[in-house]
Formats: C-alpha cells, sequence, structure tokens
C-alpha cells in the first residue's frame, strides 16, 4: 500500500524544493501573477476607465496616458490593465475542460484497452486530421461566436491531445503491483482508475496543464483576433489589436496595438516558463 | 442569400434550386458522389465552382508556406545543433529559451510586432504581402517576407528543440564515442558521424509541422489580407458559405494528410533501421 506519510511528505518537499530553485518557473511566475493580479482589479487600478471614449484620440504615449490613446478615445493603459480578464477566464477555463475530459479518456482507454480503447484512438485520429483553428474557425462560424462555444470547442479539441498522454502515462502503470493487488482486492474498474491509478499520473497531468495553457491562449487570441471570440467593447487584448491594426500601414500610432500585443507575448512566454520549470522537475 | 424580407415562396424555390428541401443522406449521398468525380460544387456566396476559388487560393497559401519554410529549415536547424553542442552553457539556453518563446507567441502578435519594427520603423520590408500584380519572382518574394517570418517564429522552436534533441542523442551514442577514440578531430565526427544521425530523420519530422502552419496561414492570411486558402475559409466561415467551406476544409484535411504521410515516408527513406525492423 502507500508508502510511509514520512517519505511521501519528504518527496513532495524535495520536490517543492527543485521548483523554487527553477531558473524559469519563478520569473515565469512573477509575471503569471502580475496579470492574475490585473484580472481581479484590473478596472479597479485603471488610471482611466477602459471603456469610456471620453479621452482625446490617438494621442501619444505622454506623463497623462502613458500607453496613449485609441482611436475611440479609451485610455490605452487602462484598457491592457483590464484586458488581462477575458483571456484569464477563457484560458483555463479551456484548458481544464480539456484536462478533465482528456484524463478521463486516457484512464478509459489505458486502462481497459482492447476494443474502447481502438474506437477511441480511431475518433482520436480523426479529430487531430486537422489543425485545431481550422475546427474551431468552423464550429464557432456554424454555432455563432460566443465565449462559452470558445471554450467548449477548444476543450473538446484539447480531450484527445491530452487523453493521448495519459493514456501512455496509464499504460505504465496499469502492469505494476499496485494495481493488481487492487484488482485482487475486488475493486471496480472506476475505484482502481480514479483512486489507484489517477495519483500516480498526476505528474505526467500537472506538465500537461501548463503546456495546455500555453496553447489555450495561443488559440484563443487568434481566434479572437479573427472575430470568433470575445466580442467587442471588452478590452480584451487580441481585440485591442484587432480594432487597431489597419492604422499601421500608416506608420504611426504604434502605441495602440503594440502595447497589448506585449501583454499577451509576456502572459504566454511566462506560462511556457512555468511549463518548462515543472518540466524539468517532473519529468526525471 | 434572399434577404431578410424574402417570401416564403421564393425561399422554397432557392431551397429546391440548391437542392437542400431534400432529406439530408440524399444531399450527402449527392455530395459524396460529385465529389468522388471532382465535383465540388458551387460557391453560395460567389455562384461559381469551389474549384477556381480554391486553387488559386491554395496556390498563393503554398507560396507563403515555401517562403516560410525554406526561411525556417536552415535556421533552425542551425540553432538547434548550435544549442546541443553548446549543451548546459549559455549559448544553449538562450537558443531554446528564445526559441521556447517564439513558439509560445501567436502568429498575429509576433506579426504585429515584426510589422512594427521591420516594416515601419526600419523600413526593410513592405507591410503588405500581395505583390503588385505582374510583378516578378523576386519583388513577390520580398513581398511574402514579413508574413513568412511570423510564421518563421512560431516554427523555429520547434525545429531546433528537435534538431537539439537529435544533436545531444547522435553525440551520446557509441559511434561518436568510437569515432572520437579512434582519434578523428570534433568538426569531423560532428560532420560525418553526428550530423547525418541526427539531422535527416528531424528533417522528416518538420513535414508533420505542416498542420500547424495551416492553422498559422488562417490567421496571417487574415492579418495581411493575403488572399491564401486561410482567408478563403475564414471568409466563408464568416459568411456562412457552407459548401466552399466544407470544400476548404476537407481540401486541407487532405494536404495535411500528404503532408503527414510523405514525413512517414522520408523518415523510412530516411532511416534505414525503420525500414528493415518493418521488413522482419
Amino acid at each position: 500500500m502507500p508508502v510511509r506519510p514520512t517519505a511521501a511528505v519528504t518527496a513532495r518537499r524535495e520536490t517543492f524544493r527543485q521548483l523554487l530553485r527553477s531558473k524559469t518557473l519563478i520569473p515565469g511566475a512573477a509575471i503569471v501573477g502580475f496579470w492574475i493580479f490585473c484580472a481581479i482589479l484590473g478596472p479597479t487600478i485603471a488610471p482611466h476607465d477602459p471603456l469610456g471614449q471620453t479621452q482625446p484620440q490617438l494621442v501619444a504615449p505622454s506623463w497623462k496616458y502613458l500607453f496613449g490613446t485609441d482611436q475611440l478615445g479609451r485610455d490605452v493603459l487602462s484598457r491592457v490593465l483590464a484586458g488581462a480578464r477575458s483571456i484569464m477566464v477563457v484560458a483555463p477555463a479551456a484548458t481544464l475542460l480539456g484536462l478533465v475530459g482528456g484524463t478521463i479518456v486516457g484512464l478509459v482507454t489505458g486502462y481497459f484497452r482492447g476494443l474502447v480503447d481502438d474506437a477511441v484512438s480511431r475518433v482520436i485520429d480523426a479529430v487531430l486530421a486537422l489543425p485545431l483553428i481550422v475546427i474551431a474557425v468552423t464550429v464557432l462560424a456554424a454555432l455563432g461566436p460566443s465565449t462559452v462555444t470558445l471554450i467548449v470547442v477548444i476543450g473538446i479539441v484539447f480531450t484527445p491531445l491530452v487523453g493521448r498522454t495519459v493514456r501512455a502515462a496509464v499504460l505504465a502503470e496499469r502492469s505494476l503491483e499496485y494495481v493488481q493487488a487492487a484488482r485482487l482486492r475486488g475493486e471496480r474498474a472506476p475505484y482502481v482508475m480514479f483512486v489507484e491509478i489517477l495519483p500516480n499520473v498526476m505528474g505526467p497531468i500537472v506538465v500537461e496543464a501548463t503546456v495546455r495553457l500555453g496553447y489555450a491562449i495561443f488559440a484563443i487570441a487568434g481566434l479572437t483576433f479573427l472575430g470568433f471570440g470575445v466580442q467587442p467593447p471588452a478590452p480584451d487584448w487580441s481585440l485591442q489589436i484587432y480594432d487597431n491594426y489597419t492604422l499601421l500601414s500608416a506608420g504611426t500610432y504604434w502605441w495602440t496595438v503594440l502595447f497589448p500585443a506585449l501583454a499577451i507575448a509576456s502572459l504566454v512566454i511566462a506560462v511556457n516558463l512555468i511549463a518548462d520549470g515543472i518540466a524539468q522537475v517532473l519529468d526525471r | 442569400m434572399l434577404g431578410p424580407f424574402a417570401d416564403p415562396a421564393s425561399v422554397k424555390a432557392l431551397d429546391h434550386q440548391l437542392g437542400v428541401d431534400r432529406p439530408f443522406y440524399v444531399q450527402y449521398g449527392d455530395w459524396i458522389w460529385k465529389f468522388v468525380r471532382g465535383d465540388l460544387g458551387m460557391s453560395l456566396e460567389y455562384r461559381v465552382s469551389v474549384w477556381s476559388l480554391l486553387g488559386a487560393s491554395l496556390l498563393n497559401s503554398l507560396k507563403l508556406a515555401a517562403v516560410a519554410f525554406v526561411l525556417v529549415v536552415p535556421l533552425s536547424l542551425l540553432g538547434g545543433v548550435v544549442a546541443a553542442l553548446k549543451r548546459g552553457r549559455f549559448a544553449d539556453r538562450a537558443i531554446t529559451l528564445t526559441g521556447l518563446s517564439l513558439t509560445a507567441v501567436p502568429e498575429f502578435v509576433s506579426a504585429i510586432i515584426l510589422i512594427l519594427v521591420l516594416g515601419i520603423w526600419l523600413k526593410l520590408l513592405p507591410v503588405t504581402a500581395s505583390a503588385p500584380s505582374g510583378s516578378g519572382f523576386f519583388t513577390q518574394i520580398k513581398f511574402l517576407l514579413l508574413p513568412g517570418l511570423a510564421l518563421v517564429m512560431v516554427l523555429f522552436g520547434y525545429i531546433a528543440r528537435m534538431a537539439r534533441a537529435g544533436t545531444i542523442e547522435a553525440l551520446n551514442a557509441d559511434y561518436a564515442r568510437t569515432a572520437y577514440l579512434k582519434g578523428l578531430g570534433t568538426p569531423v565526427v560532428i560532420r560525418r558521424h553526428v550530423l547525418r544521425n541526427a539531422l535527416l530523420p528531424t528533417i522528416a519530422v518538420i513535414a508533420t509541422q505542416v498542420g500547424y502552419l495551416i492553422g498559422g496561414l488562417v490567421v496571417i492570411e487574415r492579418l495581411f489580407n493575403y488572399n491564401g486558402i486561410g482567408l478563403r475559409i475564414f471568409t466563408a466561415a464568416q459568411n456562412k458559405d457552407f459548401t466552399l467551406l466544407q470544400s476548404g476544409v476537407l481540401l486541407i484535411g487532405i494536404v495535411y494528410l500528404l503532408a503527414t504521410f510523405t514525413a512517414d515516408v522520408l523518415y523510412a527513406v530516411l532511416n534505414p533501421r525503420i525500414r528493415h525492423g518493418a521488413a522482419e
């Protein structure tokens, strides 16, 4: 049965200590922490109203408007701070949906193998035969753009991807003695899968979670830019770029797109730094 | 198609004309039957054959994809090999982290930053993707460089990581040690023994990135308003032009399958162990 509590606690402390020493995890966590802070308090700490079209239009960055104002007279800094909220809700929600679905699919296919595994694997292959953006654009065009649909579509496409990783981990676990012992004890399959195997495949699932979160932000930002995600006038970063990028070719007004672009870039890079740090510690 | 105030009779007539008043399995059978004979039907929006729209777009997208691949393959292979040779040192961390960061950033974000820096501030490259009609080969390529570079930034990290892993594996292999021990110099070992084993499989793996590339094309072509297959699918989705959309998505699926198949074949051709292993 499980290892002695003291040993488990020591192992957990050791993992935690390694995570703290990681050179990529800490800077990543600091940046993500900043954006979580903005997602919660953004509209409150913003110097101006992120939606209010009350400022002069297209003012270059200055002390009054640190990031300038956009073509509708909205303060870019306020919109960047408040814009953290939409992506920080939609991306984790889609990731969570994909993780839960993928874990269930992975556990079931890895544990039962045979016909169930074959059938589900073929469906997975079919989903993977098309790029995520293309699937999402098609579905969102048919059902109409909405944030909930976006979350569900990304979650469904992530399910087979996560499922594949979890399945591989379950296949390695299912032949181990503790699983055999549980089965010989007469435990039912759901108990063996979720109580015995699941805790032991949490490592790959956590790594997958951070990697998927990065992809989710990538995909959602792209789809919102295409007009299939968060809808105007929300101060979403991708929407800000979409609203203003046509002004770029004129050669001026760079501040309306550069700051939201840097915000997206800093968030995805930070999430990937965390993913890299966690993978290096847990994948050993 | 008839507007919001169409009278029921003309809606019924159009339904009949388009064949959408038939049961869905009849429509599906009809579509499949026409599809296998190469008839993709008419676009609902433009009232011309779907194939005439998709063919030209696909060609444009292939041009853009080709520019991106020609740029990214040598760059990322070089990056990956240098990172592997300097493993654990500063150059390795710098290349790996840069690659990781570039890959993570959505392509339209990198494109915006590239447009600002290369197109507007340094004025090195044109900020539109479509060259004036009738311009020569090199002018067309010059116009495709900026959108191509945006795709390069996303692909670089992935391919460089593959090349780095492959090179490290080859450096650790017995044959590399043997080569060193029999007195060959480092450049010779790397050129004759390590690179051959490390890079050829990596090149085959690159073909699997076509799937991402097509998704990236949708966004990049929209950003640059470049008339490729991605923009076609996007506008078809927006206009609810379902005949065009379904054929476009199917075409992408076929291109993706072909690319993956090519990757498998290349992999077997370049790696005799797979070939002989399968034959046994």
